[in-house]
C-alpha cells in the first residue's frame, strides 16, 4: 500500500517540485517571491530551507529575465522550473516562450533542447485584480514546440507536473488557481508520473460528450449530475493536456454520442473549442447528430470581479449548452 | 613622485600613464589633474560616480578605466599605442589570416546573395576586428551565444563556414554546430540571446564548471528589455558571462546617438554593478586583450571584482544591414570613408608589415588559401540537397506526436501523387 497525503492541487504541485528536486540535481526552482516567501500561493514552501538558495532561486522581477535565463540553463542540459506569479504576467516574457523556448529544438536540429517547465497559475473566479484572472492558453497550444499541460485534481497536478519536468521537451503548465484550494485528495508520496497527451474520462455517459480542463471541470461534471437527475448521461472528458491534444479520446467519446459540448473559461474565438471542433469534422462528422457547443468565455477582456460570475461559464450555463447538444 | 602623492595607487596611476601616453599624446596638465581626479572618485566613491567604479582595494586593471577611455593597442597606421598582448608571430598571423577570410566570406557570401544563391543575408565587414579579436580569447570550452552577424567570431571558435552559408541558404542544419563546438545557434529576435547566455553561464556556475560564456549583441540591443534583464540576472547571480557589444553605430537605419542618452554603451555596465569597458573594435589586439581580460575574470570564482563584464567595441559597419537594405538612404558617403581609414585588417596587417612578420609573398599566400577555403565552402553548401519534407517534422519535439506524424503522412502521400514539382517553386 502505497503511503498517501491529503492534499490540495496547490500542495500537489509544491509535493512535485520538492520530489523533483530531490530525484534530480538538474532540477531548480526560478521565480519571483518562490524562495523565502514561498510563492505567493505557497506552491514552492518550505523548499528553499530545504533545498537552498541555489536550487530554490528567487530571481529579480522580469518575466522574460526569468525565462530567458531558464531558456539559458536548459540549453545547457539543466532542468529549470521557472515560475511566473500569474499568467497574466508572462507577456514580457512571451518572446522568450514563442521565439525562443519553442524553437530551440528545431532550430539546432536537436543538439540544444529544453527541458523546461514554465508553471504559471492562470484562470478566474478568485476575485483578483486586473490581469490575474485570465485564460489564455490557446496562445500557448498554438506554438509548435511547446506542450501544454492543465491539471485539475491534486494527485495528477503531481503527477503531470514531474512528467512535464521530465519530459524532454518545454512545457507550460498552466495551474487553474481557482481550484488550488478547492478539495483535498489522496496523492502518493512517492514519485510518479501522469503521461503528458492523455485526456481522462472523468464520467461515463451515452448522450452527450463534453470535453473540457482545468477549472472548468469541476462545475462541467455539476452540470453533468444534475442532468443526470433528468435522465441525460453525459461523457466527461478531462483534456489534462490542451497540447498535443488526445484526438483519440476525444474522437471516441463523440462516436460514442455522437453530440459534443466544449466548455472553457477562454474566450470563444480562437479558442481550443473550435480546436476541438474542428477535429470531430475531421474524424467524426458522419457520427454527428447536432452542432457542436461552446460554452466559453465571452469575447470580451476578462472583467473586474464584480461581473466575473458572469463570464465564468457556470453549471448553468454548461447545463444549457449541453441541452441545446442533446435537444437538437 | 604620483605613487607619494596617492598612496598604494602607484600601479594604477602607472598604468594610466602608460595608457595616456600611448594615445600619442603628451601628458598635459589637464589629462593629469583628470587621471587624480578620476582616481580619487574611484577611490572614495565606489560606484558612485559616472567616472569610475572600482571597488576600494581591487586590483588595479583595464576595468579601472574611465568608460570613454577607449583601450587601444595600434592606432589607424598599425603604430603600437598601448599594451601588446601576448601573442607570438604564428596566433597574430593566424588572427590576421582569420580576418582576411571573414572579408573574403562577407564579400562572396553578398555576391551569392545577389546572384540568387543566397537568402538575405547580413554583412560583417568592418567588424572583424571586433569579431576575430574577441573570438581568439575564447578556450575551446568556453561558450559563444551570437546574435546573427558574427559569422567570422562563430568561425574562430569552430563552426565551419559552410555552416554558416548553409543557415543563410535556408537550411536549418547550418544551425547545427558539430558537437564539439560551443556556439550556440543564431539568434534573431534583437537582444533576446543576452538572457540565454546569462542562464547558460549561470548553469555552468550552479554546477561548478569554470567555463566562461561571450554573447554578442549590437548597439541597438542595448535599448531593449531583455539587455537590461539579462545583464542585470548577470549582476545579480555573477554569472560568468562577457557582453560584447559590437557597436557598429547603426541599427539598421538609426544611429547609435538615438538608441540612448548615455555618453557610452559601456557605462551601462555601472547601473548593474558589473564591470563595463570600451574598446576600439577596429583594434583586433585591443579587443582581444580585453576579452581575455574579461573571460579571465570571468572564469575565476573568487575574483574580487565582478564575474560579468560589458564590453563595447566600438566599430562600424562597412555595408548594408542585410543585403535586403541600402544604406545610402540613412548615412553619408564621407562617413563610410571615415571609418574604413580604421579598416581592422589594413591596421593589423600594416603592424605585422612593420616587425617583419608579414610580406607580400606571405600575404599574397593567406589570400589565395583564404579564397580556395571560400570556394570550397560555397561548393560544399550549394551540393547540399534540398532536406526532405520529413526534416520538417523531425525536430519540432523530441518524439513526433501522433498528430504530426499524420500531417507528415498525408503530405508525404500527395507528394508521391503529384511529385516535387507540384509543391517546388522555381
Amino acid at each position: 500500500m502505497t503511503d498517501t497525503q491529503n492534499l490540495t492541487l496547490v500542495q500537489a504541485v509544491r509535493d512535485g517540485l520538492h520530489t523533483e528536486l530531490r530525484e534530480d540535481d538538474d532540477v531548480v526552482v526560478m521565480g519571483q517571491d518562490v524562495g523565502k516567501n514561498g510563492g505567493v500561493f505557497r506552491a514552492t514552501e518550505g523548499l528553499f530551507d530545504e533545498f537552498g538558495g541555489d536550487r530554490v532561486i528567487d530571481t529579480p522581477l522580469a518575466e522574460s529575465g526569468i525565462i530567458g535565463t531558464a531558456v539559458g540553463m536548459a540549453a545547457m542540459g539543466m532542468r529549470p522550473v521557472p515560475e511566473i506569479q500569474f499568467s497574466g504576467f508572462m507577456y514580457p516574457g512571451f518572446d522568450q516562450i514563442v521565439s525562443h523556448m519553442a524553437r530551440f529544438r528545431t532550430r539546432s536540429r536537436g543538439r540544444f533542447t529544453l527541458p523546461m517547465t514554465l508553471r504559471a497559475p492562470y484562470g478566474g473566479g478568485i476575485r483578483a485584480p486586473e490581469h490575474h484572472s485570465e485564460s489564455k492558453e490557446a496562445f500557448y497550444a498554438h506554438e509548435a514546440g511547446l506542450k501544454v499541460v492543465i491539471p485539475s485534481t491534486p494527485r495528477e497536478a503531481k503527477g503531470l507536473l514531474a512528467a512535464s519536468i521530465r519530459d524532454p521537451d518545454p512545457v507550460i503548465f498552466l495551474e487553474p488557481k481557482l481550484i488550488y484550494r478547492a478539495f483535498r485528495e489522496a496523492v502518493p508520496e512517492e514519485p510518479y508520473t501522469v503521461p503528458i497527451g492523455e485526456a481522462a474520462t472523468r464520467r461515463e455517459g451515452d448522450d452527450v460528450a463534453v470535453f473540457t480542463y482545468g477549472a472548468m471541470t469541476r462545475p462541467t461534471l455539476e452540470a453533468a449530475e444534475t442532468l443526470g437527475e433528468e435522465g441525460i448521461e453525459c461523457e466527461v472528458v478531462d483534456l489534462r493536456t490542451i497540447s498535443p491534444l488526445d484526438r483519440e479520446a476525444i474522437v471516441e467519446a463523440f462516436e460514442k454520442t455522437g453530440r459534443a459540448v466544449v466548455v472553457h473559461e477562454a474566450p470563444k474565438t480562437g479558442g481550443l473549442a473550435g480546436e476541438i471542433t474542428a477535429i470531430l469534422q475531421e474524424e467524426a462528422l458522419l457520427y454527428q447528430e447536432a452542432p457542436i457547443g461552446r460554452v466559453t468565455g465571452f469575447d470580451v477582456p476578462y472583467p473586474l470581479y464584480a461581473l466575473e460570475d458572469y463570464y465564468l461559464p457556470s453549471a448553468a450555463r454548461i447545463e444549457d449548452g449541453i441541452l441545446e447538444a442533446v435537444e437538437f | 613622485m604620483l605613487a607619494k602623492i596617492l598612496p598604494n595607487g602607484s600601479e594604477f596611476v602607472q598604468k594610466r600613464l602608460i595608457l595616456s601616453q600611448s594615445d600619442g599624446r603628451s601628458l598635459s596638465a589637464k589629462a593629469l589633474f583628470l587621471i587624480i581626479l578620476n582616481y580619487l572618485r574611484k577611490r572614495y566613491y565606489p560606484g558612485g560616480g559616472q567616472i569610475g567604479h572600482a571597488k576600494v582595494g581591487s586590483t588595479v586593471s583595464v576595468f579601472d578605466r574611465a568608460y570613454d577611455d577607449t583601450v587601444r593597442v595600434l592606432d589607424e597606421e598599425g603604430e603600437v599605442v598601448g599594451d601588446l598582448p601576448d601573442l607570438d608571430d604564428e596566433s597574430l598571423v593566424e588572427m590576421y589570416r582569420h580576418m582576411r577570410l571573414a572579408r573574403h566570406f562577407d564579400g562572396r557570401a553578398v555576391s551569392l546573395q545577389r546572384q540568387g544563391r543566397m537568402g538575405t543575408y547580413p554583412p560583417l565587414s568592418g567588424q572583424e576586428g571586433a569579431q576575430i579579436g574577441s573570438a581568439y580569447a575564447l578556450d575551446d570550452d568556453d561558450w559563444m551565444i551570437p546574435s546573427y552577424r558574427e559569422h567570422g567570431a562563430a568561425l574562430v571558435h569552430g563552426l565551419p563556414l559552410k555552416q554558416t552559408l548553409l543557415y543563410w541558404m535556408g537550411h536549418e542544419d547550418g544551425n547545427n554546430a558539430p558537437p564539439d563546438v560551443n556556439v550556440f545557434p543564431v539568434a534573431v529576435p534583437i537582444a533576446s540571446q543576452i538572457p540565454h547566455a546569462t542562464g547558460a553561464a549561470w548553469a555552468s556556475k550552479l554546477r561548478g564548471e569554470d567555463d566562461a560564456f561571450v554573447c554578442y549583441f549590437g548597439d541597438g540591443a542595448t535599448s531593449e528589455g531583455d539587455f537590461h534583464e539579462g545583464v542585470n540576472f548577470a549582476g545579480v547571480f555573477d554569472t560568468p558571462t562577457v557582453f560584447f557589444c559590437n557597436n557598429n553605430q547603426w541599427a539598421i537605419s538609426v544611429p547609435r546617438e538615438r538608441q540612448t542618452r548615455s555618453a557610452t554603451l559601456a557605462q551601462k555596465a555601472e547601473a548593474y554593478g558589473v564591470d563595463g569597458v570600451q574598446v576600439d573594435g577596429m583594434d583586433p589586439l585591443a579587443v582581444y586583450s580585453v576579452t581575455e581580460a574579461a573571460l579571465e575574470k570571468a572564469r575565476d570564482p573568487d575574483a574580487d571584482r565582478p564575474r560579468p563584464t560589458l564590453i563595447e567595441a566600438v566599430q562600424y559597419r562597412f555595408g548594408a544591414h542585410t543585403t535586403a537594405d541600402d544604406p545610402t538612404v540613412y548615412r553619408d558617403d564621407d562617413e563610410v570613408e571615415r571609418w574604413k581609414a580604421k579598416d581592422p585588417i589594413d591596421r593589423l596587417e600594416s603592424y605585422l608589415r612593420n616587425e617583419g612578420v608579414l610580406d607580400d609573398e606571405r600575404v599574397a599566400e593567406i589570400e589565395s588559401s583564404v579564397e580556395a577555403q571560400v570556394a570550397d565552402a560555397i561548393d560544399a553548401a550549394e551540393s547540399m540537397a534540398r532536406p526532405d519534407p520529413r526534416e520538417l517534422f523531425e525536430h519540432a519535439y523530441a518524439e513526433l506526436p501522433p498528430e504530426l506524424e499524420r500531417q507528415y503522412e498525408e503530405f508525404a502521400a500527395l507528394r508521391d501523387e503529384r511529385g516535387d514539382a507540384a509543391f517546388l517553386e522555381d
